[in-house]
């Protein structure tokens, strides 16, 4: 069978962009600062239950090829190699900034982030290069992750070719809101800011670049989750447990498999309607290689939406039910026992599940939307005992 | 450049000799110089062109108006047709630039393909791309092709129904399609061969109007369909000045024959009238060939769903083109011998002549259709009809130059309406 070869990089319409708009040192800077957590020690655990790469033998991965040729040839041709990314949906998963921690004098704990925001082409599903404009060289941005009542403190640089700025949803001052016109504002290209605040409240949150015209902005990649974990001081009683399970400097933490999955878009050809979706970017990423779990392991998904040009995305868990916590801002989940949710832009949540007693295989989950879902949006959890 | 100077001691050029680089006026400066060699006529303005050229490839004297952005890409579907498990697209680069075809959507899914040749689409490239695809019978589907720069593409199967295979069956009944909208038609309208010869001179002139009028529609009718087509085609091949240089060589190929046989060239023994009848069988067998070929392609493409009504349309459709051939063939024309009978096979010819390219048409739509193809033929179509409607015109002109009358008549523009509204209304059975 002769089959179609895609993958392969040119120069294209983009690298002008970035080539003739970096050009001035604003390069060098961001290449610095981009490396500058990783270089600093940051931590990049391996995801608990995730293969990073199959073994040749692996029989879920070469099964599920299998499957897919069953399944009347549905599904993209060729697979989007993580290497020339440089980000992998599979590590996205688990890949926790946790800032630089210090302590302040009156013992509150400071974490510092730096952010750069670039130029960047990246492939959103095999062949398909996208021209986005993205946080630390991924899509979605680093996942921040802190500890309710820490300090904050984001230093940004903006490295790409149009004004930026970074927008928490989180308990802040006007002026460290990040949109156009109040406080540092826009932040032009060459151009850094601090922003600084106290992590409030405690749940599943997001941040995404609030310059104008925001939809571009935030179609071309400019958005990351957001994890405020609850203190488990601040919660006794009954719901103390609970936190502690959240909270990721707790012992109760280690116990459940955490991961984070920000469902995206992406509209090729700028016509105002998207041609790929996926979570963490990448088509048919965790179809093509399904998310490895075990059985008996409490399952927590930070699920955050930002899917442009569509009102509402979904998540659909097959087969299984999920407790939900809407925003994460509860202790005490605000669904029980669906299998469905749907989460207008910006919306996000926290589900909770298991596998327990159930038979080993390939679980499916997607939108339920069926376009979103046959366009990219589809992905398994390959239970394993 | 400049033109080789003469050395000392070369016998000066007679002056019969050409002589190069004369002005119009003063004294002939040149008149010392060897003529050029033939060898360097040539060569001059090559090597001046090839030295251009150099320039503008090595020296990048337009680096101004450079880019780095790569043009807009264009991929264009030429057919699209429907297998028993799937889809098998052919697509062409009508860019200025590669493409790489790097994923297939159809209905808003993402789905394999096998793409022939694979790799880089180049400029003017064409490529085969097969989907397999469960297809919903009658119903639409819309097949889009991503590109690696994230562009799409895409084509519509607008009723999907199995494009036939050329097997012999399928040959038969497209055939037959062909027969009933070009043969079967065209040979109706010559039965009223003998009506037509017991008419009057003024009644026969009218039902020449009639013709001229059945041709006028014709020919917006072709021209429309060449136009409609050629706007189907990729930017790079110019499908409008396709259909009007078509048109116009055809045009000028018609004159240059018809110049042979004017009264006075010799040796035709062929009288006017039959000429001017093959003539019309000529043009209208070149708009069936348009017409057969959009039948068979509505056909195979699952457009026409109306099956035998279109047919039937068609062929009532098509009758006042055999009226309009035999129209001039009727007795006391100029050109015919007094006792000019046309013979049996004279109608067989034409009706092959004009019906019988269905046949063909109705094959190559159905079969393999190419929109270039057919523009070309819808423009030779257009050439061919426009010179026949002159020629009909000239019949009906002379007949009225020789009675001392004038063509201009009421019954000529009512026969002429006719025409027009007989076509009209009866098109009406058979646009969709």
């Amino acid at each position: 069978m002769e089959s179609h070869q895609p993958g392969k990089r040119r120069i294209s319409r983009r690298d002008f962009l970035k080539a003739g708009l970096l050009g001035g040192g604003a390069t060098a800077v961001a290449a610095t600062l981009v490396q500058g957590p990783a270089a600093a020690g940051h931590v990049h655990p391996l995801p608990v239950g995730v293969q990073p790469t199959p073994a040749p033998d692996s029989a879920d991965h070469t099964g599920h090829h299998a499957a897919g040729q069953d399944h009347g040839g549905f599904g993209p041709i060729g697979e989007v190699d993580p290497a020339v990314n440089g980000f992998d949906p599979h590590l996205v998963l688990q890949d926790w900034d946790f800032g630089q921690v210090s302590t302040l004098p009156g013992g509150q704990t400071q974490r510092d982030y730096r952010i750069v925001a670039v130029d960047k082409e990246f492939e959103i599903a095999p062949g398909v290069v996208f021209p986005g404009w993205v946080y630390n060289g991924r899509v979605p941005g680093p996942t921040l992750r802190c500890v309710e009542g820490d300090h904050i403190r984001i230093e940004f640089f903006n490295g790409g070719s149009h004004p930026h700025t970074i927008h928490f949803h989180g308990i802040h001052s006007a002026a460290m809101d990040g949109v156009p016109g109040v406080g540092p504002g826009m932040i032009q290209p060459g151009a850094s800011t601090v922003y600084e605040f106290d992590a409030f409240p405690f749940g599943c949150h997001l941040y995404h670049c609030h310059a104008i015209p925001l939809k571009r902005h935030i179609h071309k990649g400019l958005y990351g989750a957001f994890i405020i974990d609850p203190d488990p001081t601040r919660h006794p009683g009954e719901d103390n447990r609970q936190a502690r399970s959240r909270h990721h400097l707790s012992p109760e933490n280690k116990d459940v498999n955490e991961m984070v999955m920000v469902m995206n878009a992406f509209d090729t050809d700028f016509d105002g309607e998207n041609e790929v979706y996926a979570v963490n970017t990448v088509a048919f990423a965790y179809m093509n290689k399904p998310i490895v779990i075990r059985r008996d392991q409490r399952q927590r998904l930070y699920l955050v939406n930002l899917t442009e040009f569509d009102p509402i995305n979904s998540f659909h868990l097959h087969a299984n039910f999920f407790d939900y916590y809407d925003h994460g801002t509860t202790l005490k989940p605000t669904l029980h026992t669906v299998d469905t949710i749907m989460q207008c832009q910006a919306q996000r949540g926290i589900l909770e599940f298991d596998f327990k007693g159930f038979e080993p295989g390939p679980y499916m989950f997607h939108a339920h939307q069926s376009e979103f879902a046959e366009l990219g949006w589809m992905g398994f959890f390959e239970v394993q005992a | 450049m400049t033109a080789p100077s003469v050395p000392e001691g070369t016998p000066r050029p007679s002056s019969e000799s050409p002589v190069v680089g004369r002005g119009v006026s003063g004294p002939p400066v040149a008149s010392g110089r060897r003529p050029l060699p033939a060898w360097a006529a040539w060569l001059i303005p090559l090597a001046a062109l090839l030295a251009m050229l150099a320039y503008l490839a090595f020296g990048d004297p337009l680096a101004f108006f450079r880019s780095d952005l790569p043009p807009a890409e264009a991929v264009t579907f030429e057919r699209i047709d429907v297998t028993p498990d799937g889809f098998r697209a052919t697509v062409v680069n009508g860019g200025p630039a590669p493409v790489t075809i790097a994923q297939v959507i159809v209905d808003d899914a993402y789905w394999n393909f096998t793409i022939e040749p694979s790799g880089e689409l180049p400029r003017l490239g064409r490529a085969t791309i097969s989907i397999p695809y469960p297809w919903v019978y009658g119903e639409p589907h819309f097949v889009r092709l991503l590109t690696t720069t994230g562009l799409a593409f895409e084509g519509e199967v607008a009723v999907a129904v199995e494009t036939p295979s050329p097997g012999a069956p399928e040959f038969l009944a497209y055939g037959l399609v062909g027969v009933f909208v070009g043969i079967v038609p065209v040979a109706l309208g010559m039965l009223f061969f003998p009506a037509l010869r017991r008419m009057g001179r003024k009644a026969l002139n009218a039902v020449l109007a009639l013709t001229i009028g059945m041709l006028v529609f014709l020919l917006i009718d072709t021209g429309l369909e060449a136009f409609e087509v050629a706007a189907t085609l990729p930017d790079v091949v110019q499908g409008q000045a396709l259909v009007l240089l078509a048109a116009l060589l055809t045009w000028l190929i018609l004159l240059v024959v018809g110049a042979l046989r004017r009264p006075g060239a010799e040796g035709t023994k062929l009288p006017r009238v039959l000429y001017v009848a093959g003539m019309i069988a000529f043009g209208i067998g070149l708009h069936n060939l348009g017409e057969g070929m959009a039948i068979g392609a509505a056909f195979s493409l699952g457009e026409a769903a109306l099956g035998s009504f279109l047919v039937v349309g068609f062929t009532l459709h098509n009758i006042t083109e055999g009226i309009g051939i035999v129209a001039p063939l009727t007795p006391g024309r100029e050109g015919t011998a007094a006792g000019y009978r046309p013979r049996l096979w004279t109608f067989a010819a034409l009706t092959l002549i004009a019906g019988a390219p269905a046949i063909l048409g109705a094959w190559l739509g159905g079969f393999s259709y190419s929109p270039i193809l057919a523009a070309v033929f819808l423009g030779i179509g257009l050439g061919a009809i426009w010179q026949v409607i002159v020629e009909v015109g000239r019949l009906l002109r002379d007949d009225a130059v020789r009675h001392d009358e004038t063509a201009l008549t009421w019954a000529n523009l009512a026969g002429f309406a006719a025409g027009v509204a007989v076509m009209y209304l009866t098109a009406l059975l058979v646009k969709f």
